[in-house]
């Protein structure tokens, strides 16, 4: 019927136009999904939502409170993560080696890393929330913080394993103890991907819904924001969360400008995450 | 001479002082996130035990769950899980292998690399962004468009109308994997691609020096070359599937009932738990929702250890 070659680059053809195909669908998504979000968000999009707390239906109102409150939480948790995760990925990096305890730990952080987000919320309700009798901002952060602990320390480690061993043999050569080469120059030679790290915590975290539910669970009294974090406190997602799902028609265009703006600083802190990745690699 | 090698040796005791400190500093953190993830386990066991211990295997079998006579029965959230997460599996593989080889043999150099932050970027957008975007764009547009007239085409009692039977509203299992499927694949292509830049250059112009097509170098040396370290990502986009919630709980219907067909309601374990968890009044029901969580963390866990057993023994 057909020669062998035609066949071969039949198939050939079939196979690339595949290719082709897939990587349509999945930028078309991306591309769809924006669309929604411009289309519905845009237009609600006003000096109101960054003034005026969340309304009930039929008022006026903003997001400021959502807004502030994920600001509060988000920051409160990359503190404990940046901290603790910048001095675990040393340790990975610097002090575990090969060793059996290392590994261990290595693959527990990713068992973290990957574990479903909703199951550390229950885990700061069960150790947090319930004991100390109420939802509040602080086991919000708490739940955060432990999301993006992960991702600071395998960050952290990658990049320190990046930086040259001569570099800790000079350091040591000068006479320098173990810990003032990590801190004095090992830090400083990776300071750009350690900052990447924090980043790409901070861009998972702060569009995170499922823990806050039973953690922060949203307030809608006002600010409480900035004063008391033992109260339950507002945050974005939780307000998308709820305005998404009632049939009022000015909160679900209220939901959809939540949307876009969690979107969009996800999108730029993530772009820009690695553009500075990018450049700590080359140098 | 003597008081300066004091002041030295002083020195030198500080620095092995803080040198301790700042090691066993470091040590603690790392420690510490053997002792978060031991907490997370223990509070899911303690938490669970009253409702693994009253239902005992039930639990897993029975599609009962009623918190009016409090009698819980997880079969429903668990069959839904599974099935969930393997078929958006199924859908995302062959797009996610599809975008990785284009990116890395047939684009052009010049926007490979856009598209491929573009394609990862979608992996950033939040969970309840994407259950949104399902809920009030794609549900009715599916349910429109393909729901509403294979309702009309098919014969209710035949197979296929079994298979397709439900309420057109578009929100249903089959749409909760269609999104799932869209969440994962970014994230697979992307280290699909990281694997197939792995393969030695010299090896691909070897088979290209013997007249294969691009087709047969893919699938005779390259996706051979990193088989392995697929699979552990096929893992990892299954534990990625089955552990998301926001956008599940949106789209998936949240009926209890063990999912009868492709277009009936369903609901997974996270979505059950964030449905629910908030406004669960009895002990039992927290119990039984935190069961849940006990179960969907042993599945995850289970395959994200296979998941990293593979990937380990594969060098990239």
């Amino acid at each position: 019927m057909f020669s062998r070659s035609a066949r071969r680059r039949a198939s050939n053809i079939v196979f690339v136009s595949a290719c082709s195909f897939a990587t349509l669908v999945a930028v078309g998504a991306l591309a769809l999904i924006f669309y929604s979000l411009f289309w519905h968000g845009f237009s609600g999009l006003n000096v109101k939502i960054f003034t005026m707390d969340q309304p009930a239906s039929g008022n006026e109102g903003g997001l400021l409170d959502g807004i502030l409150g994920s600001i509060v939480m988000c920051a409160l948790g990359m503190i404990f993560a940046v901290v603790v995760g910048i001095l675990a990925g040393t340790w990975l990096s610097e002090y575990a080696g090969g060793s059996r305890y290392g590994n261990i730990v290595r693959f527990l952080n990713d068992v973290l890393l990957s574990a479903p987000s909703i199951l550390i919320g229950l885990f700061i309700y069960v150790i947090m929330v319930k004991p100390f009798g109420g939802f509040s901002g602080i086991a919000g952060s708490a739940a955060l913080a432990l999301l993006a602990t992960p991702i600071v320390v395998r960050t952290t480690e990658d990049m320190l394993n990046l930086q040259p061993g001569a570099l800790r043999e000079a350091g040591v050569a000068l006479g320098a103890s173990r810990g003032l080469v990590v801190r004095q120059i090992i830090w400083r030679a990776a300071q750009t991907g350690l900052l990447t790290g924090g980043l790409l915590g901070f861009a998972r975290i702060s569009g995170e819904t499922a823990p806050l539910i039973f953690t922060a669970l949203g307030n809608n009294a006002h600010i409480h924001q900035l004063s008391d974090l033992t109260r339950p406190m507002s945050a974005l997602p939780l307000i998308i969360n709820q305005f998404a799902n009632t049939a009022e028609e000015d909160l679900r265009n209220l939901a959809w400008v939540g949307a876009l703006l969690i979107s969009l600083a996800v999108l730029i802190v993530n772009i820009a995450g690695r553009w500075i990745a990018q450049g700590a690699r080359k140098s | 001479m003597t008081a300066l090698a004091t002041a030295s040796d002083k020195r030198i005791v500080r620095g092995t002082w803080g040198e301790t400190i700042f090691r066993s500093l470091c040590f603690s953190a790392a420690t510490l996130l053997l002792v978060a993830l031991g907490g997370v386990v223990i509070s899911l066991i303690i938490g669970g035990w009253p409702a693994l211990h009253t239902f005992g295997f039930s639990f897993f079998t029975s599609t009962e769950w009623n918190p009016v006579t409090e009698v819980y029965g997880a079969a429903g959230p668990i069959s839904g899980t599974l099935i969930t997460a393997f078929l958006s599996l199924i859908i995302a593989l062959p797009l996610a292998v599809g975008v990785a080889v284009f990116l890395v043999e047939f684009c052009p150099r010049v926007i490979a690399q856009p598209l491929a932050i573009a394609v990862e970027l979608l992996a950033g957008i939040p969970s309840i962004v994407y259950g949104m975007w399902g809920l009030f764009v794609f549900a009715p547009f599916f349910a429109a468009n393909v729901q509403m007239p294979l309702s009309q085409s098919l014969n209710p009692d035949g197979f296929w109308g079994h298979v397709f039977a439900g309420v057109p509203n578009g929100v249903n299992i089959f749409v909760a994997s269609l999104i799932l499927a869209i969440m994962i694949l970014p994230y697979m292509s992307a280290v699909f691609r990281e694997l197939l830049l792995s393969v030695p250059q010299q090896v691909r112009e070897a088979a290209y020096g013997l007249g294969c097509t691009p087709y047969e170098v893919v699938t005779s040396i390259m996706i051979p070359f990193v088989k392995r370290g697929m699979v552990g990502v096929v893992m990892l986009g299954l534990g990625r599937a089955l552990g998301e919630t926001m956008a599940v709980t949106y789209i998936i219907g949240n009926s209890h009932d063990f999912p009868k067909s492709l277009f009936a309601s369903g609901s997974t374990l996270a979505s059950t738990i964030a449905n629910e968890f908030a406004e669960a009044t009895s002990e039992m029901h927290t119990s039984a929702l935190i069961a849940c969580g006990l179960v969907l963390f042993l599945i995850t866990f289970s395959v994200l250890a296979v998941a990293r057993l593979l990937l380990s023994q594969q060098k990239y």
